[in-house]
């Protein structure tokens, strides 16, 4: 019942063949972001191209719904325009802050619609949101160290 | 596969204790019968306890130690009365004992006199005689263990910040009890340097019991003082404050049948009588004028502002109800029940558990000199996957680090699940448990 809509298949398989994981060079900003109540952690790297996204390579240990909303974020997020992955980033926010109560928009999240189902269990929130707050941190360092990135 | 058998001796009539707990007859998620296995972090509250915070509030409410009037005369007695129970219950006078918000209030009441002590001393400002003793300088060392639970671990390194003292540590053997024989993280960590040793009665992880006298008579040795966290053993087992060899114990309310908002500090009255106080204001002073205070003899000195009463009632109520407990071949009575009861299942689930491939507990596998934490990984699914899936069916643990941050990091792993167990659980909760341990390794496909 629940645990199906918690644990979709997307997502096992994210878990289970995470998508770009481990850590590459080159890159413009590195965060470290834990998640204190768990001790999940997640090492993320950006790499800001012609004010694209042009990597994200992360390493860390998690939960299945943390890795993989990992996966998922590196599938979305890489190729996009900051000012567009900031629209998914926010999307995402909102989706995983509505208690499930927000359709998500599978145009703007592709993969990352199959978290909705963590955000009827508040105590997970955190976990899918683990790589996406790193992300939203290490692009603004990003752009904060090469002014013309953001271009 | 073996097969194990239920436990019978020893156990508590837990049918007829968990009839006495409202909570455990609801349903949870998906309507399953909720096996409550998360006591560790607070224990549920029995009709008695409800009965008597509700019966304070309807009848004697007041604020305690302050006005004259018949509620207030009242009030009072129920909020001393409690402090007797209680002080009762650990073989403690009742005032050597200090109500808090919470144990980590309690301990924190103990570090703060240390760095208050310093601060004062550093500017020449008075302090109670004996109280010296509280000063630390660069040099001084201070010593806890590595299986300590936050609360007896941040507030030293937050002292050790304040004064210069050297924080120092015992280890943790691979089995998961003090490592009192290592060359560098063991028992010889104590040494004339030493002003303070704070160590866990019975880890909140690991289940162990230490050996406190044994510490206790090394820091003594070195005219150290002893604090010793006992959240979980005061209430799981029969505990002399006198006899442990510590000169602090701290306690909870709210994880011994109590409400939550009250937590218990025990010390040697003449340490607790040469401490500067910690939280000041109303009710704890002696004299107030323009210039400067003078304060309260303990407990008062510890307990400033109007105290949590109908918590205090609560808890008295909780000590009446442990100690009216039988275990259900009437062979014993109060705290030793409540402790045979929580051996056997402790035993249970440690067999139990074992005989899962792919689950290895954290901890000590012998039931003795061990309490009822018992936390374990599963191979392939991280402990909050596990955790879910139990949820899912009912079965409530607590999975993360459990406020033992460096503890996990020493067994190398991020996050374990824990079940603890109480007087209201019993042998078909155990079950329950490592069915769904099964379960989420057929769910994740790890079995």
């Amino acid at each position: 019942m629940d645990l199906e809509s918690l644990y979709q298949e997307i997502i096992l398989d994210h878990y289970k063949n995470p998508r770009g994981k481990g850590l590459r060079e080159p890159f413009q900003a590195e965060v470290h972001h834990v998640n204190p109540t768990c001790g999940d952690e997640i090492t993320l790297r950006v790499e800001i191209e012609d004010g694209a996204v042009a990597d994200v390579s992360y390493d860390g240990m998690g939960c299945s719904i943390s890795q993989a909303s990992a996966s998922v974020l590196f599938e979305q997020l890489v190729g996009q325009r900051i000012g567009q992955g900031m629209a998914t980033f926010d999307e995402f926010l909102a989706l995983m802050q509505g208690r499930g109560t927000v359709e998500p928009d599978e145009d703007i999240l592709g993969d990352a619609v199959a978290f909705a189902g963590v955000a009827k269990y508040p105590a997970r929130v955190k976990c899918a949101l683990l790589a996406w707050m790193a992300w939203k941190d290490a692009v603004a360092q990003a752009v904060a160290s090469t002014p013309e990135a953001s271009a | 596969m073996t097969v194990l058998h239920q436990p019978v001796a020893g156990l508590l009539d837990f049918e007829a204790v968990a009839a006495d707990f409202p909570i455990l007859a609801r349903t949870v998620r998906g309507g399953n019968r909720l096996v409550y296995l998360d006591s560790g972090a607070t224990s549920q509250k029995p009709t008695a306890v409800l009965d008597a915070e509700r019966s304070f509030y309807t009848r004697h409410n007041a604020a305690v130690h302050r006005g004259a009037h018949l509620l207030a005369e009242e009030a009072t007695d129920a909020y001393e009365h409690a402090r007797q129970r209680i002080a009762d219950l650990v073989g403690a006078q009742p005032r050597e004992l200090v109500f808090t918000k919470n144990a980590t209030e309690a301990i924190n009441l103990v570090s703060y006199s240390f760095s208050n002590a310093t601060a004062k001393a550093q500017h020449g400002r008075a302090l109670p005689d004996g109280a010296e003793r509280f000063v630390l300088r660069p040099g001084d060392e201070i010593v806890v263990t590595e299986m300590e639970h936050h609360a007896n671990l941040v507030p030293w390194q937050e002292v050790a910040d304040k004064t210069g003292a050297v924080l120092r540590w015992i280890g943790v053997t691979e089995e998961g009890r003090l490592d009192l024989d290592h060359p560098e993280h063991g028992l010889s960590v104590i040494n004339e340097r030493t002003r303070v040793v704070a160590l866990t009665h019975q880890s909140n992880v690991l289940g162990t019991v230490t050996p406190v006298g044994l510490v206790a008579e090394a820091a003594h040795a070195v005219g150290a003082l002893v604090v010793l966290d006992a959240c979980q053993s005061v209430p799981h087992m029969p505990v002399d404050v006198e006899a442990l060899g510590a000169d602090y114990v701290a306690f909870s309310g709210h994880k011994m049948l109590g409400p939550s908002g009250i937590g218990v500090l025990w010390g040697r009255y003449e340490l607790l009588e040469s401490m500067p106080p910690f939280l000041t204001g109303g009710s704890m002073i002696e004299v107030v004028r323009m210039e400067g205070s003078t304060f309260a003899p303990p407990p008062q000195r510890f307990e400033a502002g109007v105290p949590m009463a109908a918590q205090a009632v609560g808890l008295g109520a909780a000590v009446d109800y442990l100690e009216g407990l039988r275990s259900a071949d009437g062979a014993l009575s109060g705290m030793a029940a409540v402790a045979s009861h929580e051996h056997a299942l402790t035993q249970y689930a440690l067999e139990s558990l074992t005989e899962v491939p792919g689950v290895r507990v954290v901890g000590p596998l012998d039931a003795e000199a061990r309490g009822s934490a018992v936390s374990f990984v599963v191979d392939g699914i991280h402990a909050h996957d596990v955790g879910q899936v139990l949820d899912d069916r009912g079965v409530e643990v607590r999975v993360g680090h459990h406020c033992a941050w460096p503890l996990h990091r020493r067994f190398g792993v991020a996050a374990t699940a824990r079940a603890t167990f109480y007087v209201y659980n019993g042998p078909s909760d155990v079950d329950d448990l490592v069915a769904a341990v099964r379960h989420a390794q057929s769910f994740f496909g790890v079995a």
